[in-house]
């Protein structure tokens, strides 16, 4: 269903992602763990055309994302929820909402979003900036569900998080994915999350994937390894 | 000092906030919103003011018996022609410079020039002026000893009808919403499914159009000259920033008190006096809040 292949991005000479690879199958989640700076980020931007990979394909469905903008994406499919969750400060919470319709074929916000993160209808004229951490990534999530996308790519949304708002997060990524029929990919350093969540797993070092494992025979303490300095 | 004539000073002041607000809207939204030096700015001023004498030199020879609509179908084609002229400057230059703010200010410098030589070209060197409309010759009195020309009285209604539209287009309206989003995080805009190429066309078109009108409303108090975008265009700057640069309201209120400001210093000062007076306070003012009279505090 989505397959990236022979994706290699540079930061000016700096040769940052090699030759990556991945597929992810309908209703599937793919968890992409690794320690800072090892190329997660960098690979979820790439995906939604945020920075520029200088080789590689990228196909939803058999068509091909790569010549595509960040918006074409959108349109094509993709959802992106951004690390440090990058929401409109200045705009209201259902503004913030709004701003991510503009692919979608409805113009009033599905009432399932307010269903799953109720703070939102409660905060809806707050501006997004003035909202907790934990408020801003359920809107950021919104934000990017109400494209309605085929496969949705969140980039460590438990960062800066307080663990009982990284369970409910988890919970409703489950219910929504299973409800809205989409895909997942996640990047993450916090096991315990990814492990909620994820069927498969890819471990990133110095941008190439050098480890690979199914959920049912993860080794925690392997990929604790991997995660750990 | 008569109250007749504090009056008539600070009518003068709502008179010369008109000018600045209408052309710092404008400014607002390029500099502003999109952080675009666009020291063509005053130029496009001139150019609405040009369409708006040359509207009214249509009307005068093949429509004298409407005349009378001369100024308000002005008002619509600076606005459409400067915003059309917007558009083309977006795509063919504006677009390549985005990021670097010296090149821009450089560029768009350069297009001053050219453009101030066309008017000189097409129009000459004299200033030209705009024919008042019969229904706004002559003023209102409302009290014994003061007089408000009409002119002056529909460019005030015209700068908050303008203000009132630009608030709508940007608070209520999908453009302005695609607009504000834009203008706060552009690569997240993009990667939340807006086409920010299209947006930013748009967004400068809007503020050139709105130079346009500004210029439109010029031509009911003063002649327009190839120079005429100079007199206004370091004004308008200094109300933006004196305003805070995200803030339309702040532009407004700027606009209100510098108006009100350059209007009452002249009556013990000179112009130039009034003016330096003006700077003055504005260097202050900004030295105690560098972000303009009104900023925003939120949570990045």
């Amino acid at each position: 269903m989505f397959a990236v292949e022979n994706l290699n991005v540079y930061y000016g000479e700096s040769h940052i992602l090699h030759n990556l690879q991945l597929t992810l199958g309908a209703h599937e989640t793919l968890a992409i763990m690794g320690r800072n700076g090892m190329g997660k980020s960098t690979l979820l931007k790439a995906l939604i055309a945020m920075i520029p990979a200088k080789t590689g394909s990228i196909q939803l469905d058999g068509r091909e994302l790569a010549p595509l903008k960040s918006y074409a994406r959108v349109a094509a499919g993709l959802g992106y929820v951004p690390q440090g969750r990058m929401i409109f400060p200045y705009l209201t919470v259902l503004e913030n909402i709004l701003s991510g319709m503009d692919s979608a074929t409805n113009s009033v916000v599905p009432e399932y979003i307010y269903e799953t993160f109720p703070v939102l209808w409660d905060m809806r004229a707050r501006r997004g900036g003035n909202l907790s951490g934990g408020q801003q990534q359920q809107l950021a999530i919104a934000r990017a569900l109400v494209s309605e996308p085929r496969v949705l790519i969140l980039d460590e949304p438990t960062e800066g998080i307080q663990p009982s708002i990284i369970k409910e997060i988890a919970r409703s990524l489950n219910t929504l994915k299973k409800e809205r029929n989409f895909s997942l990919i996640v990047s993450e350093q916090v096991l315990s999350f990814t492990l909620d969540i994820a069927d498969r797993f890819l471990i990133i070092e110095k941008g190439r994937f050098v480890h690979e494992a199914v959920r049912e025979y993860v080794d925690a303490d392997k990929m604790m390894g991997y995660l750990t300095i | 000092m008569s109250v007749d004539m504090l009056l008539s000073q600070i009518f003068n002041g709502l008179s010369l906030f008109t000018i600045l607000a209408l052309m710092a809207i404008g400014l607002a939204i390029v500099f502003g919103l999109m952080g675009v030096i666009n020291m063509a700015h005053g130029e496009l001023m001139a150019m609405g003011a040009y369409m708006t004498y040359l509207t009214s030199v249509i009307f005068s020879r093949w429509l004298p018996g409407v005349m009378g609509a001369s100024f308000l179908v002005g008002i619509v084609v600076a606005f459409l022609t400067t915003a059309a002229f917007g558009l083309l400057l977006e795509t063919v230059m504006i677009r390549h410079l985005y990021k670097r703010p010296l090149d821009t200010l450089l560029a768009t410098w350069g297009v001053s020039l050219i453009l101030q030589q066309v008017f000189r070209q097409v129009f000459g060197p004299i200033n030209v002026s705009v024919p008042t409309a019969s229904w706004l010759q002559g003023a209102w009195s409302p009290m014994p000893g003061l007089d408000l020309p009409l002119a002056r009285v529909f460019i005030i209604a015209l700068t908050l009808a303008v203000a009132l539209g630009v608030y709508l287009f940007l608070f209520k309206s999908r453009w302005g919403l695609r607009i504000r989003s834009v203008m706060q995080n552009r690569a997240m805009a993009g990667a939340a499914g807006i086409n920010t190429a299209r947006v930013d066309a748009v967004t400068f078109a809007v503020g050139c159009g709105l130079a346009g009108v500004a210029g439109s409303a010029l031509t009911m108090i003063a002649s327009t000259g190839p120079a005429t975008g100079q007199q206004y265009i370091v004004d308008a700057f200094i109300v933006v920033v004196f305003g805070g640069v995200e803030s339309l309201i702040g532009t407004f209120v700027s606009a209100f008190m510098i108006g009100q400001m350059q209007s009452l210093f002249e009556m013990p000062f000179s112009g130039s006096m009034a003016k330096a007076a003006i700077l003055l306070l504005v260097i202050v003012a900004l030295y105690f809040r560098p972000s303009g009279l009104f900023s925003i505090k939120v949570r990045r």
